[in-house]
């Protein structure tokens, strides 16, 4: 089994730019990947592609082949759509794919234009990853399942919305001097307390914005980084995938994320370690709740003790644990198919000390990415480590 | 619901049957409870289920007050949504018949089916009891 290595990422800036193209996006994060990685691009075996709603915003399907043509490949190319964690499962299978051999350099990836929809269209396309007959029609919307999940959180942990609001001030802190991040604003917890309500008990600073955005990531085999002399040192060690009920109303405890459990079990074993070895992590805080739920399905922190972490000042960038040092979807962005990828390319980043936030973890050398779907019926973990030559 | 649109099988029979107080849900012979359309229990993967007389009553396990709609609800917001467990299965309904500020955790729900004021489409709904 070949280790699989990050030999190159790249990032759009992410954020309100409706006029672009999927194709468009996707073509620059491209560039970048491939420019950071010095890989051919005639050496790529497959792109895997992650997209959510491009039916519904593009009006187009059938993305594998139109993102290999943007990004000047000729392989075979497969669209991957688990909701929210699109990007993150074309990242698992492209890590498998190395590992059995089938490939030596996978070119993995997604992106999504949202806002041209508008916030109402958005909202309407983000609620697909519900159940369409028993969730939506009820009216449950993306937001709606979040915070359902926040109310019986605190139900049965005493939290408030003060606790979620720090952590949406850490991570637009983490944001601020991330040059493709959509917020580079500090906001303080009043803000996050004032601001209208968008489900209660989340209100618009609990949620992560509509992005638009792409990432794009160059994976190769062990044995290709060295037979050419490739700079990348950081390998993928771990992955894990797990998987629910579709709706929400299915969950044994509407508070808890088993598929993330699942995902983060598996993950840490393959890469035969444990939750106390991971130094820096990127979950996916669509809402501000999601970051408390990941963090215990991750075992980061104890059930029912997420919720104080980032007030305590454990997961802010000076903490023992700093997460989502990126900003995370709250303030980077959350262009749904790629924030899987994008997820990878930061922790990636943060790893080798090419981050604007290397400084803070500057120790470190094994960071973990979380990547969730729906509320959580798509969940996939992945570790990375710095490579010791 | 509009006379020409095509109906989905098995969902809005069983808003039907709601509509006359005998809503039901799938039970197979393990005793899970699932909703329609359903073929094969999800738990255990029995194929024959039974339709089951629904609980009268059901009782909230969250809810959430819902501000920023999707374009099917504009009309309707803001509105509650809650997460209801009658017996062996949980259902989401919007919240009808009680002021927003009183919907709390525990509350006694039984089932009724209303209509969305942004779509006239049928909602399931969960009114106190
Ligand atoms: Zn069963």
């Amino acid at each position: 089994m070949s280790d699989v290595r990050v030999a190159g990422v790249g990032l759009t800036p992410f954020g309100n730019t409706p006029e672009r193209t999927s194709r468009d996006l996707f073509a620059e994060a491209s560039i970048t990947a491939f420019d950071d990685s010095g890989v051919s691009r005639d050496d790529v075996d497959a792109l895997l592609y992650g997209n959510f709603m491009g039916e519904l915003a593009e009006h187009q399907g059938h993305h594998g082949p139109l993102m290999a043509e943007a990004a000047g490949i000729q392989a075979p190319a497969t669209r991957y759509e688990s909701a929210c964690a699109s990007s993150g499962t074309a990242v698992r299978d492209a890590v498998m794919r190395i590992r059995n051999g089938e490939d030596d350099v996978v070119l993995v990836g997604g992106a999504e234009r949202m806002t041209n929809l508008g916030t109402a269209g958005a909202t309407d396309a983000l609620a697909i990853a519900a159940d369409d007959l028993w969730e939506v029609r009820a009216g449950m919307t993306f937001p709606g399942a979040y915070a359902l999940m926040a109310q019986a959180y605190f139900d049965e942990f005493d939290g408030e919305r003060e606790d979620l609001a720090h952590i949406a001030v850490k991570n637009h802190e983490n944001a601020l001097n991330n040059d493709k991040a959509q917020y580079q604003s500090a906001i303080d917890v009043d803000d996050v307390l004032e601001a209208p309500p968008v489900s209660e008990p989340l209100g618009l600073y609990d949620a992560c914005p509509i992005s638009d955005g792409a990432a794009a990531v160059v994976l190769t085999s062990e044995e290709y980084a060295e037979e050419h002399d490739l700079e990348a040192p950081v390998a993928i060690t771990g992955t894990g995938q797990g998987g629910d009920r579709m709706a929400l109303h299915d969950r044994e405890y509407l508070a808890r994320s088993p598929a993330a459990r699942e995902a983060g079990t598996e993950a840490y074993t393959d890469a035969g370690i444990d939750a106390a070895d991971v130094d820096l992590a990127e979950v996916h805080d669509c809402f501000t709740i999601a970051e408390v739920l990941a963090l215990e399905a991750l075992d980061l922190f104890p059930i029912g003790e997420g919720i104080s972490a980032a007030r305590d000042g454990r997961t802010t960038a000076d903490g023992d644990l700093p997460v989502n040092l990126s900003g995370g979807l709250k303030a980077k962005g959350h262009p749904v198919g790629a924030t899987g990828a994008s997820q990878i390319a930061e922790v990636a980043k943060l790893l080798s000390g090419d981050h604007p936030n290397s400084e803070f973890v500057a120790d470190a050398t094994t960071g973990l990415a979380h990547n969730a779907g729906g509320t959580v019926a798509s969940a996939t973990v992945h570790v990375l480590e710095e490579v010791s030559e | 619901m509009s006379e020409n649109e095509t109906r989905d099988a098995g969902f809005d029979e069983w808003l039907d049957a709601a509509e006359e107080d005998e809503a039901y849900y799938l039970e197979c012979p393990n005793g899970h409870g699932s909703l329609p359309p359903r073929q094969v229990c999800p738990d255990c993967g029995a194929t024959d289920l039974e339709e089951v007389p629904l609980p009268g009553t059901g009782e909230v396990r969250t809810f959430t007050v819902t501000h920023v709609p999707t374009p099917a609800f504009e009309e309707d917001a803001p509105y509650a949504t809650a997460v209801a467990s009658f017996g062996p299965v949980r259902l989401t309904g919007q919240i009808a018949g009680i002021d927003l500020g009183d919907v709390e955790t525990g509350l006694e729900v039984e089932i009724e089916v209303t209509v969305s004021e942004t779509t006239g489409e049928r909602v399931l709904a969960l009114t106190p009891v």
